[in-house]
């Protein structure tokens, strides 16, 4: 496959290779193919029926593929658990959040991870350093400039978009090398997944790559800097939302075009 | 832009306001009510179903519940008296083995529930039947008499200016604080908290939800243990038709003192504090000489004011 | 799986109990639990018996008091097995349309100790009598000392705790309800009434409340012995447990001890085995001769006292312990 001729590409990050992944009789991935490169926003998009949810799973962890390798910075990965995939460095942000509506924000940071006071003993107690952690909660979140007033306050008081900011600053505060996101702005009005999308270029811009999946094709097209089109179990193309038409890209994401029928510069 | 404040106030404070109008109310209508003795002895009555609502509050705030806690008392409580008696065993070891059995049962509830995948209601409706008829079984439905010493002190009393106050009541108050503690400072304590208010997000940021609530019930198991122990030391005997009513006595108190029954919200001590408006009350209407069926009337009233505040004082939360 | 558990133990009881006679009379008994002392003397004093007359008997219990589902299918799977007379300890009404439809197949239904609408009989204590027996008692061991009462109950509208309250309140002298009210009287001697459920934690609770009203509280009325003991812990504890007479009813054998040890002053005794015996005789009868028993047979009860007071006929603990259910 020609290479178009591109500006310096960036380092690849994650990398899949022939991920094949079957659901009893039905071939979700028939050999998809994958990559990730340092600082971009990858969106993934497709239909249903596409791969695309079974793909982020193996990516995240949630699910192991039968066939096919996914590599780290290089090295080849086997996650078992969602649990591993964190180990990693890869932090996902779920389309329910995974919060705790009754706890505060900054409860909710350091939910499973939480800062113990130091000393033999506290540490065996695990006595909770609430005060590091209300410090750290405030000094992520004006990292990410979200602006939210109070960081003791529950989640549940929080706005939908509030709290996607959340979910997705706990994400960017403990990935180390990938954050995904599976429909940040999915029910959210215009104002709020305008607030998010924000967000979501703040944590690139801070040196934390991205995948994005999304069937918000304006908001693909805002934010994303490539787009990964996935069709019947494979990667059909990935192309650059600043050269390519979204109803290009619609149409290739239904089959009405193949890759070939597009201008080399809408490759990415 | 909804900047609400989070809305603690009145479902933290909320049994402790009813605790001081009903004790103003009985202080009021009889001069017997606001005295040391007075009060110590209702601590003291209050005491077994105390720390039943201990345990009970920890099974509560992972939104499940266990009907079968005053059974499961009743059989620790007739195993320790009836192998320190009929067996002669040591009494601190037959205190350990009736903490063992309660233990046990508790830790049975606990893999029903992760293993089995069953809803607590069932799993406790269960256990409480075995409780009962092991409990029945095993003491031939007779009281276990005549106990060694050391099985009643608690039960003993010591003097605080110029109360009495017993032993049991210290220990119910300590092991209150104690899981205040653990509750509010440690991290197991605030896991407990998040696998009762989302337990699907406690396991996907990596808490063992299965293991938090296996040793929920165990540990509940051994407070209803200690109650078994203390209802021992307060009567003096062995009784397997103890704790028939401290099962919805515990549940009461739990909802009263503002824990709410969906999980992942409460304060322990509330717990402590609905306890003791029961016991009050029952106190108050003797020495005022109304008939009792108005006490069971205003408990079940107090239910469901309860229940209600704790739903209004989340009304403006989304 | 209970219910098979009792079928098999109904089947084993026929195998066992009872004369191999061709036309032995075959009854069944049905009690409220398995364990409880009280029914397990019941279903002594039936075997006696039933061995005694050469009748066959059958035996089946509740899971617990309350368990009406349990005593249905008893009598329905007894009527079918043969049975001609049932003699039951009801533990609730539902049983009454059951029994109805095995009265109408010819069996002669009797109640023991616990009354219900359309029995052919009943064999009970008489609990008015129960409760002026100790009341009387009471009275004369206080003498002319002014009386200040706890009412010590077991809880509101159950008629047994209402007939053995007001009975004691006559025998004491008092102005109270007849035998056949289901509500508590109260006088101004009464000075403090409280609930107990029947159960020693709950005694010494009510029993320390009245304490804290009643300082000075010299009678004690019990509705059974285990509230009798919760109310001596009370005392005891409040270091009053020498000037205050309680009195109770019941007399098993644990009650009895009580009373020996000075806990208790005086219980009134009744007596499930003679229950049991009655009623099997009963069955018998109208096996042989076709005629049914009826209406209601007191079947006694007795005071029994440590101590003997003028004017009061009474028995020592002695012959309580030789006569008490329970474990000795």
């Amino acid at each position: 496959m020609n290479t178009p001729h591109t500006p310096a590409i960036e380092p690849l990050v994650m990398q899949a290779k022939g991920i094949v992944k079957r659901y009893g009789q039905v071939t979700a991935l028939d050999g998809t193919d994958f990559e990730l490169r340092a600082g971009e926003i990858l969106a993934v998009i497709g239909d249903n029926g596409a791969g695309k949810s079974s793909l982020i799973k193996t990516l995240s962890g949630a699910s192991v593929p039968d066939e096919g390798e996914i590599l780290l910075d290089g090295q080849a990965v086997h996650f078992k658990s969602p649990i591993d995939a964190r180990r990693a460095g890869i932090e996902t942000v779920y389309q329910d959040l995974a919060v705790a509506p009754a706890m505060s924000i900054a409860e909710n940071l350091f939910l499973g991870r939480e800062l113990c006071k130091p000393g033999w003993l506290a540490q065996r107690l695990r006595l909770l350093d609430k005060k590091l952690m209300l410090q750290q909660a405030i000094a992520r979140m004006n990292d990410l400039k979200v602006g939210i007033r109070s960081m003791t306050q529950a989640v549940e008081t929080l706005s939908g978009g509030q709290r996607q900011c959340v979910a997705v600053a706990r994400a960017a505060a403990f990935a180390q090398h990938v954050v995904i996101m599976d429909e940040p702005t999915a029910a959210l009005g215009v104002k709020e997944g305008n607030m998010v999308l924000e967000l979501i270029r703040r944590v690139r811009d801070k040196g934390l790559p991205v995948i994005l999946i999304s069937h918000n094709m304006p908001h693909v097209f805002e934010v994303a800097d490539r787009i990964h089109i996935q069709r019947l179990g494979r990667r059909a193309a990935v192309v650059n939302p600043k050269v390519i038409s979204m109803s290009d890209t619609v149409a290739v994401m239904t089959g009405a075009k193949t890759v070939d029928e597009l201008p080399a510069e809408a490759l990415a | 832009m909804n900047a609400s404040k989070r809305a603690i106030p009145w479902g933290a404070l909320g049994p402790w306001i009813a605790l001081a109008i009903t004790c103003l109310f009985f202080t009021v209508q009889t001069e017997r009510f606001l005295s040391g003795t007075n009060l110590s002895l209702v601590l003291q009555q209050v005491m077994v179903v105390g720390v039943l609502a201990i345990g009970q509050s920890l099974i509560i705030l992972t939104a499940g519940i266990d009907l079968s806690c005053g059974m499961v008392m009743a059989l620790g409580g007739v195993v320790m008296t009836k192998f320190a008696v009929d067996l002669g065993l040591n009494p601190y070891l037959a205190l350990a083995c009736g903490l063992g059995v309660a233990v046990a049962f508790g830790l049975l509830n606990g893999l029903l529930v992760t293993r089995m995948k069953l809803p607590p209601f069932i799993v406790t409706l269960g256990t409480l039947n075995i409780a009962f008829a092991i409990t029945q079984i095993y003491s031939e439905a007779q009281t276990i008499t005549d106990l060694p010493e050391a099985m009643t002190v608690l039960g003993n009393t010591f003097n605080l200016g110029s109360t009495e106050v017993s032993y049991g009541t210290v220990a119910m108050l300590a092991l209150y604080a104690l899981a205040w503690f653990v509750l509010r400072e440690t991290a197991p304590g605030r896991h407990l908290y998040a696998v009762g208010n989302n337990p699907e997000a406690a396991r996907l940021t990596g808490i063992n939800v299965d293991k938090v609530l296996v040793i929920v019930y165990a540990l509940a198991g051994l407070f209803y243990g200690i109650a078994a122990m203390l209802s021992v030391a307060r009567t003096g005997v062995g009784d397997p038709n103890a704790g028939q009513t401290d099962n919805l006595d515990a549940i009461t108190a739990v909802v009263l003192g503002g824990t709410s029954l969906f999980g992942g919200r409460g304060i322990i001590l509330g717990s402590l504090v609905g306890a003791v408006i029961v016991g009050v009350f029952r106190n108050g209407l003797t020495l005022m000489g109304v008939a009792s069926v108005y006490q069971t009337l205003i408990t079940g009233i107090l239910v469901i004011l309860a229940v209600a505040a704790d739903q209004m004082s989340r009304k403006g939360v989304r | 799986m209970k219910l098979s558990t009792s079928l098999i133990l109904s089947t084993l009881t026929l195998a066992v109990g009872g004369a191999f006679a061709a036309d032995a009379p075959v009854i069944g008994l049905i009690t409220k639990t398995e364990t409880n002392p009280f029914f397990v003397k019941m279903k002594e004093g039936a075997q006696q018996e039933a061995k005694k007359a050469g009748a066959k008997l059958m035996t089946a219990t509740g899971k617990k008091d309350g368990d009406t589902a349990s005593q249905i299918t008893a009598l329905e799977n007894m009527a079918a097995a043969g049975a001609k007379t049932i003699l039951i300890t009801s533990t609730g009404d539902a049983i009454i349309p059951t029994v109805k439809k095995v009265q109408a197949k010819g069996v002669q239904v009797i109640a023991l100790d616990s009354p219900f609408d359309g029995a052919d009989a009943l064999f009970a204590t008489d609990n008015y009598k129960a409760g002026v027996l100790i009341g009387q008692y009471a009275k004369a061991a206080l003498g002319a000392k002014p009386a200040k009462i706890a009412m010590l109950d077991l809880f509101p509208g159950h008629p047994v705790g209402a007939q053995r309250h007001n009975g004691f309140m006559t025998g004491f002298g008092l102005k109270a309800n007849g035998a056949t009210s289901n509500e508590l009287s109260s006088t101004p001697e009464t000075v403090c009434a409280g609930d107990t459920d029947g159960n020693q934690a709950k005694g010494q609770t009510a029993m320390e409340n009245c304490l804290q009203k009643n300082p000075d509280i010299n009678v004690v009325y019990t509705i059974n012995e285990p509230a009798a003991a919760g109310a001596y812990n009370a005392l005891k504890k409040a270091g009053k447990e020498k000037g205050v007479i309680i009195v109770s009813v019941d007399g098993g054998c644990q009650g009895v001890k009580d009373t020996a040890a000075g806990k208790i002053a005086a219980t009134s005794q009744q007596y499930p085995l003679k229950m049991a015996s009655m009623g099997v005789a009963a069955g018998v009868e109208y096996a042989k001769t076709g005629k049914k028993v009826s209406g209601y047979t007191d079947t006694g009860v007795t005071l029994i006292a440590a101590k003997a007071v003028a004017g009061v006929d009474s028995k020592d603990t002695k012959v309580g312990l030789d006569l008490c259910w329970g474990k000795k």
